[in-house]
Parts: structure tokens; C-alpha cells; sequence
């Protein structure tokens, strides 16, 4: 079993629509793991069937018992969050400043205080147009923890592939370089970076690709768009070139992906095309990048 | 005035919003813009100035004196994210799961974990004409993005009254960077695209407005293409509409070379005014 990753850096390059064609050229050797946790849009274009979904509880955030609160003050000069202002003369808790730290728990002399689990969201197996399964998450909006959801997807995504016998995990990662980003990439076999030619386009992938060296994992980079600024283009190549990272293919800037999108579908279902072939091309030499890495292995 | 610009999807135009209203609104107001994006920050590409400031924003983590230690294991104990560790005789820090909450510090009994600060990323100032431009940057392998947009945030408040139009680049999504970017905004802007991913995303960081009770309304990006959906689910919901810029070619690649947009084109500087009308008014408004 090998688990791709697909990341950006810089949202809006096209990960999404890449990687769920990738799903439908895999067919049913591919389990999707969409870990765009807070704004996962994969299911936009696979059609899940919603099949199986469970509550997702990570963390913990402070309750006062105004009952037992003495309104010593201490809890609130010990937060570092401002998570316990007054109001109408009593201390409460203020949710989206609490991280979960529990120090005000541990310095209550009156027991006053408890520590209660989050719901931070819900993740779902599904069965896809592909004949395939994918699972998904839905982080509840301004949760924390996203970067535990991840791994969580993650996990069940693994499970499920072990079970029967898929060989491939493709995971849609999420823009950026923190904790849900650092969350999908470890136990990752590939990273697929999917850039554009522009100005950020180029600084997001110079800072993602940055991380994701930590991880010593082979790289290959799509650039999306390409056409839109072949000067910058020459850069990204320079650049994938001094990082040993595999060129898999250049895109056309086509609104043909915005067209499929629009009716729920990947550009591999829309009809024979340049971009269909190109996707296939790709497809194969990812094949091709694991199974050499097998061999060196 | 404080005015936040964030979208659930990525990619869909808030820097590109951020710098070219910034630099509309400078003809006339005086603009501070500050980039919170601090994982990806890009809006630097398309505003040039000159560095005022630079300096290091750390983040405070426990230091472990062995000296000191009776290790007792206490913070082992009180840390809720297992940032510290008692492994046989020794303490071990990991600072990337730190949250810097100061109970194992504040708590241990023979004080031998003192908090010292640690680097996490940097803030610049840039001054050009009529626009103060702030940009903070995590450094690469920090994973908290959410104490460094916390000390932009102060920084522009502690440098700048409310006769400025302060704009917030924020963070895509609708997790806690994007509340600590946005809840302390008078207005958030979100900018969406008129197609099946932007009108989902879109939803969601609606969701997230409304749980947070902001004042926000709405900007569809590369309006032409993609279908009407987000147009009805507005309509649907009231949200307000301020502006349709448009679907363009050549706004894609003038942007792909860090340049600003409304210069060059009409149709987009026509909607961007209208933005920035409706900015000013509220303006107007909040300092009567």
C-alpha cells in the first residue's frame, strides 16, 4: 500500500480537480482521503454515498460551576487566552478563546472547573462513483484540532485499503504549512505538489516544498495554468530542477476544469481532450515514481 | 474602521482584493494593510515599499533547568497537548506542540522550567504612499499559525488609531487561524468564486460569520464563469452582494506578475469602486 499526497501551498492551483481525476483513473485501486478537513471540497465531484459517519471528539475546553465559583479571580489571571472574561459579575468561559490547557482546572481551589470534551467535527466513509471508496471529514467551523482530524482520515483511509487489498491512498491535502498540512504528509510515500505560474504561486511552493523536505519523501510538481506566465514558469522548472524534483507535466490555463466542476464531474468524464491525456500521462509516471522507489527499497 | 478579507476555499482573489483595494482606498484614505496569511503571505509580491521595521516574534517555551528538577513529573501531568514529557531522568521539551500556557512553568514545584522565548516568525513594515503594509511570516516547521496573527493583530493596534482603514489579509478556511484573523474585525469581506467549490466553501465561512456574529458581507471573484448559484444562495440568505469582478484572462496573468489589476483594467476598477464606496461609508459612519 502507498499513500500520495497531493499539496499546493497556495489554495486555488487546481489540487482538488487534479487529484479527483487522479481517483477516476485509479478506479478501484484508489481509496480518496480528502484531509481539506476545513474546507473539504472533494465530495463536490465523487459523489459520495455518505455511507457510514461518526462524531470526531479531540480536545478539551473549560466549564466553570458557577455553583461551586468562589470568584477568587485566580483561573482568569492564570489564562493566557483571555478565555475568562467577567460577565454580569461572574467568570465564564469564552469558547473560541479556550485552547484546552487546563491550567485554570488545575489552579481552581474550589474544584469549580472541568474540562469537557470537543466535538470538533465528523468524518464519513463513503462509497464512490468509481466503484471505490473515500474518506472525508467535516471540521466544525472555527474547531481547532483540524490537524488531528487529518490524521484521523487518514488513519481510516489506511484501514479500509488494508482491508481490501487497494493499493494506492490518495490524499488531498490542505493549503499552507501548518499543523493539518504537517498532519497529511506524515507516513506519506509521494508528494505531488500542484503549482501555478505566478508571483505566489511560486513563493507558496518554494515554502511548502521547504517542509516538506523534512519529510525526505520523493516529489513530483504539476504546473497548473501554465500558460498564463511562461516567464515564471522557466523559474519553477529552475527551481524543481535544483530540488531534484520530478517535472510531471505542464496544464493549460482551460476553464474546462470550472465547466466539469460545475456539474459535479472531473475532466476525465468530460470527453476525449488534450487535458484528459496529459492527466493520464501524469497518472502513469506516479505509477512509475512508486514502483522505482519500491525497487530502490 | 477594521476590515478582514477571508473566503472558506483558497485561491479565489482575497489577496488580490487585499492589495488593489488597499491601493485604491490610499489615493484618498490613509490604509494600513496587514498580511495574517502568515503560513503563505503573498500580498508583499504586489505591494513594493520601503522596510521600516523588522523584528523576530517569538513564542514562550519551557526551558528545563536539571538542576533544578526534582523530577516530580508535575508537567508531565498538567500539559494537555503532551508538549512535555518525563522520559527516566530526563525532561523533554517538544516546542512545535506547545501551546505556551505557562502551567508546567508556573506550576512546577521546584521552578525549574522557566518560560524563554523562541523564534517563531517575523513582522516587517513597509511605508509607501498613503499605505502602511505589515507582513508577518511563520517560520517553516512551526505549526501554529494562531499566536503570530495574534501579535499582528496587536502590533497594528498598538501602532495605528481609527482614523486608518486598517484591511487583514486572512488565512483560507474556517479553522482557528481564520478566527483569530477575523474576530476582532468590524467587517469581513469574503471573496468567493461563482462555481460548485466557492459556493460550498462559501457557506461554511458564512457559517463561521454568523457563529462569530461579524458584520460581513460578500465579493464574487471571476464572475462570468461557473454558474448563478451563489448569486440565489445570497440572494436567498440576504447577504449582501458588493461587488462582481470579473472573469479575465489578462487579470490572471497580470496577477501571475505581482501587478496590480484595477490599472489596467476598467471593468475591474469599476467593481472595485464600489467596494470601496461602501468601505467609506461605513467609515464615515463609525467615526461619527
Amino acid at each position: 500500500m502507498k499513500e500520495i499526497v497531493v499539496i499546493s501551498g497556495k489554495g486555488g492551483t487546481g489540487k482538488t480537480s487534479i487529484t479527483a481525476s487522479f481517483a477516476l483513473l485509479g478506479e478501484k485501486n484508489v481509496i480518496v482521503a480528502d484531509c481539506d478537513v476545513d474546507a473539504a471540497d472533494m465530495h463536490l465531484l465523487l459523489q459520495p454515498d455518505w455511507h457510514f459517519s461518526e462524531e470526531f471528539f479531540s480536545g478539551v475546553a473549560a466549564e466553570i460551576d458557577q455553583g461551586k465559583c468562589i470568584k477568587c479571580g485566580k483561573c482568569a489571571n492564570v489564562c493566557r487566552f483571555h478565555a475568562i472574561p467577567v460577565i454580569d459579575k461572574k467568570y465564564v468561559i469564552n469558547n473560541l478563546n479556550c485552547e484546552g490547557c487546563g491550567y485554570c482546572y488545575q489552579i481552581c481551589p474550589r474544584d469549580a472547573i472541568t474540562m469537557v470534551e470537543q466535538n470538533v467535527g465528523k468524518w464519513f466513509v463513503s462509497n464512490i462513483k468509481t466503484g471505490s471508496k473515500m474518506v472525508h471529514a467535516r471540521l466544525r467551523s472555527g474547531a481547532d484540532n483540524s490537524g488531528k482530524l487529518v490524521a484521523k482520515v487518514k488513519n481510516e483511509a489506511r484501514k479500509i485499503a488494508e482491508k481490501n487489498g487497494v493499493g494506492w491512498i490518495l490524499v488531498d491535502g490542505s493549503p499552507g504549512i501548518g499543523c493539518p498540512v504537517v498532519s497529511s504528509l506524515s507516513g506519506a510515500d509521494l508528494v505531488v505538489l500542484v503549482t501555478e505560474p505566478s508571483v505566489s504561486g511560486l513563493h507558496d511552493l518554494e515554502r511548502v516544498y521547504e517542509l516538506t523536505k523534512k519529510f525526505h519523501l520523493p516529489s513530483g510538481c504539476i504546473i497548473n495554468k501554465a500558460d498564463i506566465n511562461p516567464e515564471v514558469v522557466g523559474k519553477i522548472k529552475t527551481f524543481l530542477q535544483k530540488e531534484n524534483i520530478t517535472h510531471l507535466a505542464d496544464l493549460p490555463y482551460d476553464e474546462t476544469f470550472t465547466k466539469a466542476m460545475t456539474f459535479g464531474k472531473t475532466i476525465i468524464e468530460s470527453g476525449e481532450s488534450e487535458i484528459k491525456n496529459t492527466l493520464q500521462q501524469i497518472w502513469k509516471k506516479i505509477n512509475n515514481l512508486l514502483t522505482d522507489e519500491r525497487e530502490k527499497s | 474602521m477594521k476590515i478582514a478579507i477571508a473566503s472558506g476555499k483558497g485561491g479565489t482573489g482575497k489577496t488580490t482584493l487585499s492589495t488593489n483595494l488597499a491601493h485604491f482606498l490610499a489615493t484618498s484614505e490613509r490604509v494600513v494593510l496587514a498580511d495574517l496569511d502568515v503560513e503563505e503571505p503573498n500580498s508583499g509580491l504586489f505591494i513594493r515599499g520601503e522596510l521600516q521595521l523588522r523584528e523576530d516574534k517569538f513564542k514562550q517555551i519551557p526551558h528545563w533547568l536539571k538542576e533544578e528538577c526534582s523530577l516530580c513529573g508535575n508537567c508531565q501531568k498538567v500539559c494537555n497537548f503532551h508538549a512535555i514529557i518525563k522520559l527516566g531522568k530526563q525532561i523533554m521539551v517538544f516546542p512545535e506542540l506547545c501551546h505556551s500556557c505557562f502551567a508546567c512553568s508556573e506550576l512546577c514545584p521546584a521552578k525549574a522550567l522557566p518560560m524563554l522565548p523562541q523564534k517563531m516568525g517575523e513582522l516587517k513594515h513597509f511605508i509607501l504612499a498613503g499605505i502602511d503594509f505589515i507582513e508577518s511570516k511563520l517560520d517553516i516547521g512551526q505549526e501554529q499559525a494562531v499566536p503570530l496573527i495574534a501579535q499582528t493583530w496587536e502590533y497594528v493596534d498598538a501602532h495605528f488609531g481609527n482614523d486608518r482603514i486598517k484591511l487583514f489579509d486572512s488565512p483560507p478556511g474556517t479553522s482557528c487561524p481564520v478566527i483569530e484573523a477575523t474576530k476582532n474585525a468590524d467587517l469581513v469581506i469574503l471573496i468567493t468564486e461563482p462555481t460548485p467549490f466557492g459556493l460550498h466553501d462559501l457557506k461554511l465561512a458564512v457559517e463561521t460569520m454568523r457563529e462569530l456574529k461579524k458584520n460581513f458581507a460578500v465579493v464574487i471573484n471571476r464572475f462570468g464563469i461557473g454558474n448563478d448559484d451563489v448569486i440565489d444562495y445570497c440572494g436567498q440568505e440576504g447577504i449582501e452582494i458588493l461587488a462582481k469582478l470579473p472573469n479575465d484572462r489578462r487579470i490572471a496573468e497580470l496577477y501571475s506578475r505581482g501587478e496590480l489589476i484595477y490599472p489596467k483594467i476598467p471593468a475591474f476598477k469599476a467593481e472595485l469602486q464600489k467596494i470601496a464606496d461602501y468601505v467609506l461609508r461605513l467609515q464615515i459612519r463609525s467615526s461619527k
